[in-house]
């Protein structure tokens, strides 16, 4: 592209670039005791190809400049995988499309003079610690108590040792992509974790190399999940729907299988 | 606790009891609403097939087993349906201000308490109708060679005779279709049951028998009302 052309396709760019003004509502909690409340905010020339995180960007800079406490809501990698944008926008998490997280929603999703609510997720097992931010934690400790997984040592192996059946890899994958970021948990009416510890359970279940500890994990994953405080599974189908990652219900199917047969044939009494 | 308690007390055993449980009453359903077809044949002979039809279901020893069984299962279906209901309450003590549910999930999977505890109330006053008229209840008795047999036919008629016990019925099995709408596929979801190969079917014919299976019933009350005003 010339030059010329370049230039006068950025100011055609600029042209059309659709400015917003919105609405917002959004919680604020000034920490884990304080019972919160709405508050509502205008927003002006916003463009719509902001992400939602970038209009709170624009939004925070404003309440800076007033010397108001800007609105505290977690995010890191703001491309998808990192799994911190807790947002419930709009009454869905993650906003108003299908398999993205709240980094990955743009602006154009929404229209000029809209009304925006956007909260915390809700759980007891996530409890808010500020504004948006929820404390998280409950997933790690589900985590820690998979425990282990065993692994050969000594030369390093050959990357085709172990024969998997492309279609075995490729659901082990699929449970694999599991961000943690609990929209599930945030969508279900029982706020249950269960396509989370689903997806942890069946990654290492489908795969040679996590037989070892398999039926160990399984009961100790769920029991962490009952721990907890998360809610049951009524297959609702709401998680699935809403992951960002799309992991499927047959892996709920799955945590079933591992966690009743296992309970039913480990050594663990 | 031994690994048999923990089992059930999780809450994946506990959906457990309620899918076995559930299945056992779908069962049931079949059994039921199959014999229950000969209402629709019973004033040719006055009721008598149908009366002796009732006098086999309260005194045939099998089917005293496979009461006693659906008793079980109803007891055991409700009772973890509160435990459950209550700890996913208790799961999210400060709801959402704004909910678009329907986005994600249907209704039918997001009320199963509620259309449940409807199930509940019309299975109380339905075995109080005729299951407790039938064992206890002062019934009229028709003597067919020489054999005593309670009249349960007479008494049918006469429930079903009352418009808004007509209603009621029909009402009650509406919401049953939408319990087994959404439970019959759930329940082998909760057995670990999804394969690709099977899982369709069991949708498409968890639907058919949501539909059909509440429908007959329905049907029932509304024929023996009809029949009730020529
Ligand atoms: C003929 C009667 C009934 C049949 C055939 C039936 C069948 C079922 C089935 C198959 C399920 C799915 C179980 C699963 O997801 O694994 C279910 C769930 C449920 N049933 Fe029933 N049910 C009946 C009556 C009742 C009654 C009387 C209640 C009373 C309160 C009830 C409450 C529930 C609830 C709350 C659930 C959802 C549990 C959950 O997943 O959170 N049901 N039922
Ligand atoms: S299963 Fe999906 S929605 Fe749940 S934590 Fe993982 S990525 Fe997020
Ligand atoms: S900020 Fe990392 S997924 Fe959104």
């Amino acid at each position: 592209m010339s030059d010329e052309l370049f230039f006068q396709f950025i100011a055609k760019k600029l042209i059309t670039i659709k400015k917003m003004n919105l609405t917002l509502k959004v919680w604020r909690q000034k920490n884990v005791n304080d019972k919160g409340g709405f508050q509502t905010y205008q927003v002006s020339d916003i463009s719509e190809d902001m992400s939602f995180l970038e209009m709170f960007d624009v939004l925070n800079e404003d309440l800076a400049r007033k010397g108001e406490d800007p609105i505290h809501f977690d995010h890191d990698c703001r491309e998808g995988i990192c799994g911190m944008c807790s947002m419930y926008i709009n009454g869905r998490p993650h906003g108003p499309k299908q398999k993205i997280t709240t980094c990955q929603l743009h602006m154009r999703s929404f229209k000029d003079g809209d009304t925006i609510t956007v909260e915390p997720w809700r759980a007891g097992a996530f409890p808010v610690i500020k504004d948006l931010v929820v404390d998280r934690s409950a997933f790690d400790r589900i985590i820690q108590a998979g425990g282990y997984v065993n692994v050969n040592t000594g030369g390093t192996p050959d990357a085709n040792e172990i024969p998997i059946p492309k279609t075995v890899a490729d659901e082990a994958m699929d449970a694999a992509t599991c961000i943690g970021c609990g929209a599930c948990v945030a969508a279900c009416k029982n706020a249950s974790a269960m396509l989370f510890v689903a997806a942890k359970v069946s990654q290492l279940a489908l795969l040679p190399q996590g037989q070892v500890e398999r039926k160990t994990r399984a009961e100790n994953m769920v029991a962490q999940m009952d721990a907890e405080g998360f809610g049951a599974c009524t297959n609702t189908g709401a998680c699935s729907a809403e992951c960002p990652k799309g992991i499927s219900l047959t892996t709920i199917a799955r945590l079933n299988r591992e966690y009743f047969s296992a309970k039913a044939s480990s050594e663990n009494v | 606790m031994s690994w048999f308690n923990q089992t059930f007390s999780s809450t994946l055993g506990k959906k457990l009891i309620m899918s076995a449980t559930g299945l056992f009453l779908i069962l049931f359903l079949i059994g039921h609403v199959a014999g229950n077809l000969q209402i629709f044949f019973a004033e040719a002979d006055n009721g008598r097939l149908f009366n002796e039809y009732a006098l086999f279901m309260t005194t045939n020893p099998a089917v005293k087993v496979l009461s006693y069984l659906t008793y079980i299962s109803i007891l055991g279906h409700v009772f973890y349906s509160i435990a459950l209901t209550q700890r996913n309450k208790k799961a999210r003590p400060v709801g959402y201000s704004v909910e678009n549910a329907s986005a994600n999930s249907a209704w039918t999977s997001r009320n199963m308490g509620v259309l449940g505890t409807f199930v509940l109330i019309f299975l109380v006053i339905h075995l109080k109708s005729f299951w407790y008229e039938m064992h206890w209840g002062g019934i009229p008795v028709q003597n067919y060679d020489g054999q005593e047999v309670k009249d349960l036919y007479v008494i049918v008629k006469a429930a079903f005779s009352q418009l808004w016990y007509v209603g009621l019925y029909v009402f009650c099995m509406i919401l049953l279709a939408f319990h087994l709408s959404h439970g019959f596929q759930s329940a082998f979801q909760t057995l670990g049951l999804n394969h690709k190969k099977y899982t369709p079917l069991i949708k498409k014919v968890g639907m058919a028998f949501a539909i059909i299976v509440p429908l007959l019933f329905a049907l029932m009350p509304i024929y023996v009302y009809i029949q009730s005003l020529g």
